[in-house]
């Protein structure tokens, strides 16, 4: 079964349940190497983006991906609006007017994703950075859809690299965002980036598997 | 904490409000989404400045709104950036035809917020250049982190740009001499005390009260180093040294000395510090041909100071004396 709207809207609102319940979590990931506002940040703004998927009106994956982006992006502030607007706005400008997603179009909305974050943030792997968490998602879910993987297997396979990716961003020294100030004293703590942006790849694969 | 407030969540939103009100004259506050601008924009004809950032740093940016500086400023939750939504129609509302000029602190989150708002405000037909402010000598490995960030030369770039748009330069002109200012500025500061922001209640690092944090930045972030409690002019010594490092200031040279106060910190401290680093500058043959001293971008009521050293040429001195009227800065009005 392919995705559709409804899916989408699903995602976006388990983003904010979940996100919800990692608030306390991601702020204290903020606290040792940022400026601990991350879960805060996040949670307003999907609790936004919910209250405007609330009036209706999106009838195209495309549509909630673009109201999810510009929502995000006036009410999370900081580096993590920007960049997760981007991430939405990419996604749904690669999905355009479809109605639905088949495998390859989630291969593609994620890639389009991921590359909005690179082109606005301008972090590389290894930088400790939510590009940590996408690229190893995007890699996990192309090669997923190359072997005939289901959408929700794709989603599936990119939410478990993406956790996988959070986690190994514990060692590593930063060098973009607040955290790179820190220099040494950056490695040791998971980057909440990162991590949330697990937590969004886990809710989409969630909510997809639940409609099968 | 005691501060003088109602409600933290409602800090920026009255605190705007009042400043709107007191320099009626000057300014207009857009409450929703929040921005200010000059209470003439857009001027017909010149330039837009459009600069803003998280609040906590006043007077700056709102402050500095008016003749001879920006035309609009737009202030984040408390050290907390902007959103494109606020900035996209700042930069429309002083938009004569001329173009907009984004004068942006170098963090991470002003970056990508102002970079997506004049992105999106070019779409809308408005030529938007940007220009980075990163004057802080205290971030050494600017490779491997997000850069130095903007600091006190961020207010002699307003101010000096400011000048160059008033005079009816073209955005290519306001551009580049505001390039030309942050490339020859150099600021570094200290904190005797840590701030403590609103909504979290608690200071944002721990100092006692033996130690002082040099390097600080603007948002009560952790310096370069704690060491023990020392005189002003240790202090100031210990400030000053790097600037002029790193600046290659000489013998001859003609320079900008400004003298920031973080919030907390008063002026007869400051002048002080002033005094010093001018008997320093005196002794390396540095000449102070114009000088800044007070409360002009601070850390809410943090207790310290930063100090700036801008190498000037002529065309910069002859823009700062221009006439300024700004509800933080007047002169020659």
């Amino acid at each position: 079964m392919a995705l559709t709207a409804q899916w989408a809207e699903a995602w976006i609102r388990e983003c904010s349940q979940v996100l919800t319940e990692h608030r306390t979590a991601l702020i204290e990931l903020d606290r040792a190497i940022g400026d601990a506002d991350h879960g805060e940040n996040m949670q307003r703004g999907f609790a936004a983006v919910v209250a405007k998927l609330d009036a209706g009106g999106q009838e195209t994956p495309g549509a909630v991906f673009k109201l999810t982006a510009m929502t995000l992006m006036s009410t999370v502030g900081g580096a993590a609006g920007p960049l997760y607007g981007t991430a939405f706005l990419r996604a749904a400008t690669a999905l355009g007017d479809a109605a639905e997603i088949d495998p390859a179009a989630v291969v593609g909305f994620l890639t389009a994703a991921r590359d909005g974050v690179v082109a606005r943030g301008k972090a590389e792997p290894g930088d400790k950075t939510m590009i940590d968490a996408w690229t190893p998602a995007v890699e996990a879910a192309d090669t997923a859809q190359s072997a005939g993987a289901s959408a929700v297997e794709v989603l599936e396979a990119a939410a478990n690299a993406a956790q996988a990716g959070a986690l190994a961003t514990e060692p590593l020294i930063a060098r973009k965002g607040r955290a790179s100030y820190l220099g040494e004293r950056s490695a040791g703590h998971r980057d909440p980036g990162a991590q949330s942006s697990a937590l969004i790849l886990q809710a989409a694969a969630d909510t997809a598997g639940r409609q099968q | 904490m005691k501060k003088l407030i109602n409600d933290p969540q409602a800090v920026v939103a009255e605190s705007v409000e009042g400043f709107g009100a007191a320099h009626a004259d000057l300014v207009e506050v857009h409450p929703d989404p929040l921005f200010i601008t000059r209470r003439d924009a857009p001027v017909q004809g010149k330039v837009g400045l459009v600069s803003g950032g998280g609040s906590g740093h006043e007077p700056l940016h709102a402050g500095f709104v008016g003749r001879g500086m920006l035309d609009a400023a737009v202030p984040g939750a408390v050290f907390t950036s902007p959103t494109p939504d606020q900035i996209i129609p700042a930069t429309l509302a002083v938009n004569s035809g001329a173009g907009v000029l984004h004068i942006v602190k170098n963090y991470t989150g002003d970056v990508l917020n102002f970079e997506t708002a004049a992105e999106m405000a070019q779409a809308e037909g408005v030529e938007v250049r940007s220009v980075l402010i990163n004057d802080d000598v205290a971030v050494e490995d600017s490779l491997y982190t997000a850069g130095r960030r903007g600091v006190g030369g961020t207010v002699l770039v307003e101010r000096i740009a400011g000048a160059a748009a008033e005079r009816g330069d073209s955005l290519d002109g306001v551009s580049g001499i505001a390039q030309r200012v942050n490339d020859n500025v150099r600021s570094m500061g200290v904190a005797l005390s840590a701030c403590t922001v609103p909504h979290a209640g608690v200071p944002s690092f721990d100092l006692t009260e033996e130690e002082i944090e040099i390097g600080i930045g603007i948002h009560g972030e952790p310096g370069r180093h704690k060491i023990a409690m020392e005189n002003a002019d240790g202090i100031t010594d210990r400030l000053l040294e790097p600037i002029l490092a790193d600046l290659k200031a000489t013998d001859g040279d003609r320079v900008l000395l400004f003298v920031n106060g973080m919030g907390g910190t008063p002026a007869s401290e400051l002048y002080i510090v002033y005094r010093r680093a001018r008997q320093v500058l005196a002794e390396r043959g540095i000449s102070v041909e114009r000088s800044l001293v007070g409360n002009y971008i601070t850390a809410l009521e943090m207790q310290g100071a930063s100090i700036s050293v801008l190498k000037l040429d002529d065309e910069m001195v002859e823009l700062w004396d221009t006439p300024v009227w700004t509800p933080a800065l007047r002169w020659g009005v």
